[in-house]
């Protein structure tokens, strides 16, 4: 199985003519079965044309219709990328990908708030996207670094999830799938979402989590896994020496009043079973220990 | 974005939130002249920098004679005001604010922030006004009462009073408190702020309810509807070397380490000062360099690690994924030669096009430090910066 996405899954494009838009969905298109997954773009202004053989559409539900999508990726510019996932919620699309970064908070809060009670789920904003090891990448990670296997990973973080990807493979450990979350405040799906969707896949065996400063998602998480998770799960997480107050590259990583700690989080991982490392070059041979 | 108190009562003042009048001013004589005009016969001198705790520190005085405004704005003008946010180095004060006094009865709290779990903004309400609200929140939380708001409908009138009762404002005073907190919620939501927060919230002898003091942080990714709020910068508050990177388009905070780092990617940059750590060293620097570096970037970031005195050595550490190995290492060589590198470097690189970018760095000439992985890299750098000069 694999989550969320594999290679029946069929993907538009939203923002597709931009030159990241351009350049990232070529890429997905050459990786594995991306020739057959990527089914359509979307731009209000150039309906009828076509992106290197890839129809466009003026709206998402029109691609959606005429193509049979049911994924979308977003490269968006900031100012209109919240209204680009509301249209695809609209559209009763299964799974959005937004990889915008620097989506104004008040827009994410909105667009939150009308996703209640709809079917669509959301990953990121301001994320590296999702990766089905040899079947589809939807999102800008390297494809190459990645293998198939049983490994799950769901992280905040874009380059540090390929040092952990890279880590796995070193152990000669594949992943069944890898998620970037996105390092925003306000966004889709979290650390424990997505753990609870590796937990009920028959394909992964463990699960390596990385996280960040900022916010309470991996506790959360953790608190999750203590009650219900059957599979071993090991974490990571960076920031231990991030001074409080300073704003760490991403918009959610930041120690504020105290809280976010990552020896904080860590803390409540270790509590709830999760075996976590403090070494950030140990992520691959912690992962491999827990596996019999 | 920060911005001083005057200028965010400036702000709430336009969507109904009540303060005390005052006037903003840069030199003692202005102080006097404000405080003239002002009228009354006592004022409050108050030191505008972006940190809180100015009250402790000695940058909020209370003065019963015009010739007192002038000698407190004399006094605060110019000095290195220290808080407990600002640091040791504390912060020089440039400008002041003038306020007529209050007869203050009683105060309060109230906050405003961007609530991850409920994915709403909260508004914190408590009875412990002046207090630092984050040690209330960590010893006694049921003190504060939370209300999550709606985004569509915002803060209701109902919500407001309710509130008001729970922070255990009057009742006479409650139907202007309805009207700050509603007003305070409208400017949060206009002007896409992150933070709000007016501590205290007074209430005066009289049964007025006023925000005595007023702090408002913005969201960065939303400035580029606000162009009213990025007219209000002051740049003297902010680190220069902190103003110059985002110049260049990278993210780089200044620590108290000796060991540089360069990286793509916040998580990896802050793995990357961990591991130091963890061996060790001392990261002397946060700085992510992004996803579309090039070899200009590069060298940008390098300078700005250098004019640091108490640098001995340099990390790059560069996961490349769209971001090609081959143009960080031809960044890396081009920074090196133009800046004279005078401290050890250690570079590793893994990702997209590496064995080229390894070859461009061996061939250079220079003397890079190669490390094969996040640990040998840590630990070649840790060395490294601890080697006696030679």
């Amino acid at each position: 199985m694999s989550i969320l996405i594999n290679r029946n899954s069929r993907v538009m494009t939203q923002g597709i003519t931009g030159k990241t838009g351009q350049f990232h969905t070529r890429m997905c298109r050459e990786y594995a079965n991306g020739g057959e997954c990527f089914v359509a773009g979307v731009n209000p202004r150039k309906p009828g044309e076509n992106f290197e053989g890839i129809p466009i559409f003026g709206t998402v539900k029109e691609a959606k219709e005429t193509t049979g999508a049911n994924v979308s990726v977003i490269y968006v510019p900031p100012p209109f990328a919240a209204a680009a996932i509301d249209e695809a919620v609209e559209a009763e699309l299964d799974l959005v990908i937004c990889i915008t970064e620097g989506i104004p908070v008040r827009d994410m809060i909105r667009t939150r708030y009308k996703m209640q009670g709809k079917k669509t789920r959301l990953i990121g904003p301001n994320c590296p996207g999702i990766i089905t090891p040899d079947e589809i990448k939807i999102g800008i990670m390297p494809g190459y670094i990645h293998k198939k296997g049983r490994i799950g990973v769901v992280s905040r973080s874009g380059t540090l999830t390929y040092e952990a990807v890279a880590q796995l493979m070193e152990q000669g450990l594949g992943q069944s799938t890898c998620i970037g979350i996105g390092g925003d405040p306000v966004n889709g799906l979290k650390h424990r979402d997505v753990i609870q969707l590796f937990n009920d896949d028959d394909e992964t065996d463990a699960v390596l989590m990385v996280g960040e400063i900022g916010g309470t998602d991996e506790e959360d998480c953790a608190r999750w896994v203590k009650e219900h998770m059957q599979k071993p799960v090991v974490g990571f997480i960076a920031g231990v020496t991030a001074p409080p107050g300073k704003r760490m590259g991403h918009a959610g990583a930041i120690i504020s009043g105290g809280k976010g700690t990552a020896q904080e989080k860590l803390a409540v991982m270790e509590e709830c079973g999760i075996k976590v490392t403090r070494n950030p070059a140990e992520m691959g041979k912690l992962l491999k220990s827990t596996l019999a | 974005m920060k911005i001083h108190e005057y200028q965010a009562k400036k702000i709430l003042q336009q969507f109904g939130v009540a303060t005390p009048r005052g006037i903003a001013c840069f030199s003692a004589d202005e102080a006097m002249k404000a405080a003239q005009e002002l009228g009354g016969d006592t004022w409050v001198v108050k030191a505008q920098i972006y940190a809180g705790g100015r009250g402790k520190g000695g940058g909020v005085k209370v003065a019963r004679s015009l010739d007192e405004v002038r000698e407190l704005a004399g006094k605060m003008l110019g000095m290195r005001l220290v808080t407990h946010q600002t640091g040791s180095e504390g912060q020089i004060v440039h400008r002041l604010f003038i306020e007529e006094g209050v007869n203050i009865a009683n105060e309060y709290y109230v906050g405003m922030v961007v609530d991850r779990g409920s994915q709403r903004v909260c508004l914190m309400a408590s009875a412990e006004g002046g207090m630092d609200i984050e040690q209330v929140a960590a010893e006694s939380p049921e003190k504060i009462h939370k209300i999550y708001i709606d985004p569509i409908v915002g803060l209701t009138n109902n919500e407001a009073l309710d509130a008001a009762a729970k922070m255990g404002i009057p009742e006479a005073g409650r139907d202007e408190a309805r009207a700050l907190l509603v007003g305070l919620y409208r400017a949060f939501d206009e002007k896409d702020a992150s933070l709000a927060e007016i501590n205290p919230l007074t209430l005066t002898a009289d049964n007025h309810v006023l925000a005595l003091d007023a702090k408002m942080n913005f969201d960065d990714s939303a400035l580029f509807r606000h162009p009213e709020i990025v007219a209000l910068r002051d740049l003297d508050e902010e680190d220069p070397i902190e103003v110059e990177a985002s110049e260049h388009d990278l993210s780089y905070i200044p620590l108290d380490g000796n060991i540089g780092c360069l990286v793509n990617g916040a998580g990896l940059a802050m793995a990357t000062m961990d591991i130091i750590k963890l061996y060790g060293g001392n990261p002397a620097n946060f700085l992510d360099v992004g996803g579309g570096a090039t070899a200009d970037k590069v060298t940008e970031a390098f300078k700005l690690m250098l004019r640091n005195p108490k640098l001995e050595a340099i990390l790059v550490n560069i996961f490349g994924g769209i971001m090609r190995c081959d143009v960080i290492a031809e960044g890396v060589v081009q920074a090196a030669r133009e800046v004279h590198l005078t401290v050890p470097l250690v570079v590793r690189l893994e990702g997209t096009n590496v064995q080229l970018g390894k070859k461009i760095l061996a061939d250079s000439g220079l003397q890079i430090i190669p490390a094969e992985n996040m640990a040998e890299a840590a630990q070649k750098v840790v060395i490294a910066a601890r080697a006696p000069e030679n």
